[in-house]
């Protein structure tokens, strides 16, 4: 073989992204999907998707599922790389979670409780049979029931722990949010930072790290105080106005755990609050990172930072899925100038390892390395 | 051509850039010191050059002339895509010819031919941390850092050459700038180590993912890390290049058959054509 300069990568470029163009599509007999359709019926993709792309806009997220073949962490990195070109305009009021139009909400802690419990259109009770009427053209479903009765107002379980002083509550704050998209994180992270991390963050990471925590890795005892899904208002106030107006609703998944806490010299036993909170109904991400966010507590409670998921370094710089794939991934370009150099210092070291053994055997070595000097002191 | 008008001029918003371009005088000032900065979410994934990209998208004009090369090769796929990018979103004129050229970004090369005071390197950095794989934690290192704490890294150094003879690093072989600042010089071959010292052209490092700046100002001391004893080699492979000759360029080395066969070439593209070039010349 004649060794060829390898040219013509702008060639190579244009080619791959029409093959890829062609795979995308896929048998051009069949129907295209349309955004309308990934956007209502793989809406949990969707869900995900702007969770991990931090960008809550149903269409484009179902756009960058389309155009990413259905890769959710390529679709999350089309839609980060959208929204940082996007200007910023403020930050809203904390969303009033405990005002959620409810459509689920579910408590293991109590039996019943002021807002009551809501199933909601979850997968939890249905039994993991593929169903086979789907695959056929299937008919659309009759409409589910509709309960008629208002909603009651439905109080966070942890503020009723709260109220009879069981639950620290969180000291309000009136400084603006952490922003990890303009501020680079910094150790120790403060709460806020740390919760906008594992928002954004990987929900198969995450899910890893808070099973860790139940299997003795941090020693956490979480009890679901509760999962609450529905839709919040989120509010602005415009500098120029100077009152708050409603730009509208989103959907949200939100997760309290409470956990035990034996109390430390300052502060007496009581129980203290994991927290998860994800766009969209990702009810697994929002409970990891609950389970997460009390195991990084660890530090502020006093406790001994001992496992992988209380260790804040480890656990937020590694979060994040588009920072992750493009570092993994990058792995598959050129190295060919770094392995050379390695190549040549391998050759090195086992000529020196060589020529040392071969003095070891009585043969003689000319090598000037302290291990082979260190040799011929031992010899003398 | 002229630049794609849906986007600014190279990419990013011009708060953005000024951003960046006061990081970059802070790193300047401070040669070999990491600043930390708000790296955004580009159009590239994290680990093909963000950093990079970041860096010469802020320091960009309009009559800048870049260059921009992957191992030491403008032809390589990634090379290739970043040209274009800013081709697309800055119009501006590219080149491969080094000496042409008033940025030049790379990945994991310097270019043979000397720079001028005329020219910026900019680098692309995957792991600014020059400690890393001693200690991972950032909270540690930056402690380190502050108090010159580097007695770990020539520990390391000692027991590579107790242990096998030889410093095993082969290339992100860590350098003192201005005998301050332990650094790293991007995974770049040892080779290349004494090219950054007292270096004519101011030399940039972005790292993207990392979120981290830092810079070598022109005609700053950096020294690879070594001791009297056993001072610094850069190493190369021997042999000449077999399409110019060279015999002092780094070599990539190309596997020919799968019965050992393998030749060596210049790893710098640009380098080994213009020596093609004028042997060519004086042959005529």
């Amino acid at each position: 073989m004649a060794y060829v300069a390898v040219k013509g990568g702008e060639q190579a470029i244009a080619n791959a992204h029409a093959w890829l163009a062609e795979t995308r599509r896929g048998e051009a007999a069949l129907a295209e999907l349309e955004v309308a359709q990934i956007e209502q019926q793989l809406g949990l993709a969707v869900d995900r998707v702007m969770a991990e792309g931090a960008c809550h806009d149903r269409g484009l997220a179902a756009l960058a599922i389309k155009q990413a073949q259905g890769d959710l962490i390529e679709a999350a990195f089309l839609l980060r790389a959208y929204r940082t070109t996007l200007p910023r305009f403020g930050h809203a009021a904390p969303l009033a979670t405990a005002a959620m139009r409810l459509r689920r909400r579910v408590s293991a802690t109590y039996k019943d409780l002021p807002g009551g419990q809501v199933l909601g259109p979850t997968y939890d009770y249905t039994h993991r049979l593929l169903d086979f009427a789907l695959a056929a053209r299937g008919e659309v479903p009759p409409p589910a029931p509709e309960a008629a009765a208002p909603q009651e107002p439905a109080p966070h379980v942890t503020e009723l722990l709260a109220r009879e002083g069981l639950m620290a509550r969180e000291p309000a704050s009136e400084a603006g949010p952490a922003d990890l998209t303009r501020q680079p994180l910094a150790f120790p992270a403060s709460r806020p930072a740390r919760l906008q991390n594992l928002a954004r963050g990987d929900e198969g990471f995450l899910l890893g790290l808070g099973y860790s925590t139940q299997r003795g890795y941090g020693n956490a005892h979480p009890f679901v105080g509760e999962i609450r899904q529905g839709h919040v208002a989120v509010c602005l106030t415009p500098p120029e106005l100077g009152f708050e107006i409603e730009l509208g609703d989103i959907l949200v998944t939100e997760c309290q755990m409470v956990n035990q806490f034996h109390g430390s010299k300052r502060e007496p036993p009581q129980f203290t609050r994991g927290y998860g909170l994800v766009l969209g109904g990702g009810e697994r991400k929002a409970m990891a990172m609950a389970l997460v966010d009390r195991a990084l507590m660890a530090g502020e409670l006093g406790e001994d930072r001992v496992a992988p998921a209380q260790d804040e370094e480890f656990v937020l710089m590694h979060s994040d899925n588009v920072e992750a794939t493009g570092f993994v991934e990058h792995l598959k370009l050129p190295h060919y100038v770094d392995f050379q150099s390695e190549l040549e210092v391998v050759r090195r070291m086992r000529a020196t390892a060589t020529a040392h053994i071969a003095g070891d055997t009585g043969q003689g070595s000319t090598q000037d390395s302290i291990g082979a000097g260190r040799a011929e002191e031992m010899a003398e | 051509m002229s630049q794609d008008p849906g986007y600014n001029f190279a990419y990013l918003d011009e708060n953005t850039k000024r951003m960046i371009r006061r990081t970059l005088l802070k790193a300047v000032a401070i040669p070999g010191h990491q600043v930390p900065f708000g790296a955004r979410e580009m159009p590239l994934p994290y680990g093909w050059g963000t950093g990079g990209i970041q860096v010469t998208a802020a320091i960009l004009g309009p009559r800048d002339v870049l260059k921009v090369i992957d191992q030491g090769a403008d032809d390589t796929t990634n090379a290739v895509s970043i040209r274009r990018f800013f081709h697309r979103v800055a119009g501006v004129a590219t080149t491969t010819r080094t000496p042409e050229a008033s940025i030049i970004q790379t990945r994991h090369r310097i270019p043979e031919q000397p720079l001028t005071e005329r020219q910026i390197l900019v680098y692309q950095v995957p792991m600014p941390e020059p400690l890393f794989k001693l200690e991972p934690r950032l909270a540690e290192t930056k402690r380190m850092h502050a108090l010159a704490d580097y007695g770990l890294m020539h520990v390391k150094l000692y027991e590579d050459i107790a242990r096998h003879g030889h410093v095993s690093a082969a290339y992100s072989y860590p350098v003192m700038v201005e005998e301050r600042y332990l650094m790293s010089p991007s995974p770049i071959p040892a080779f290349d180590n004494p090219k950054m010292h007292r270096m004519a052209a101011l030399q940039l490092f972005g790292a993207g993912r990392e979120k981290k700046i830092y810079a070598v100002p022109p005609y700053t001391a950096v020294r690879s890390l070594d001791f009297e004893d056993h001072p610094f080699r850069p190493h190369r492979a021997e042999g000449c290049c077999a399409l110019c000759g060279s015999t002092t360029s780094y070599l990539d080395e190309v596997v020919t058959d799968d019965r050992g066969g393998r030749m060596f070439v210049c790893s710098d593209t640009d380098y080994c054509e213009e020596r093609q070039a004028n042997t060519k010349e004086q042959a005529a």
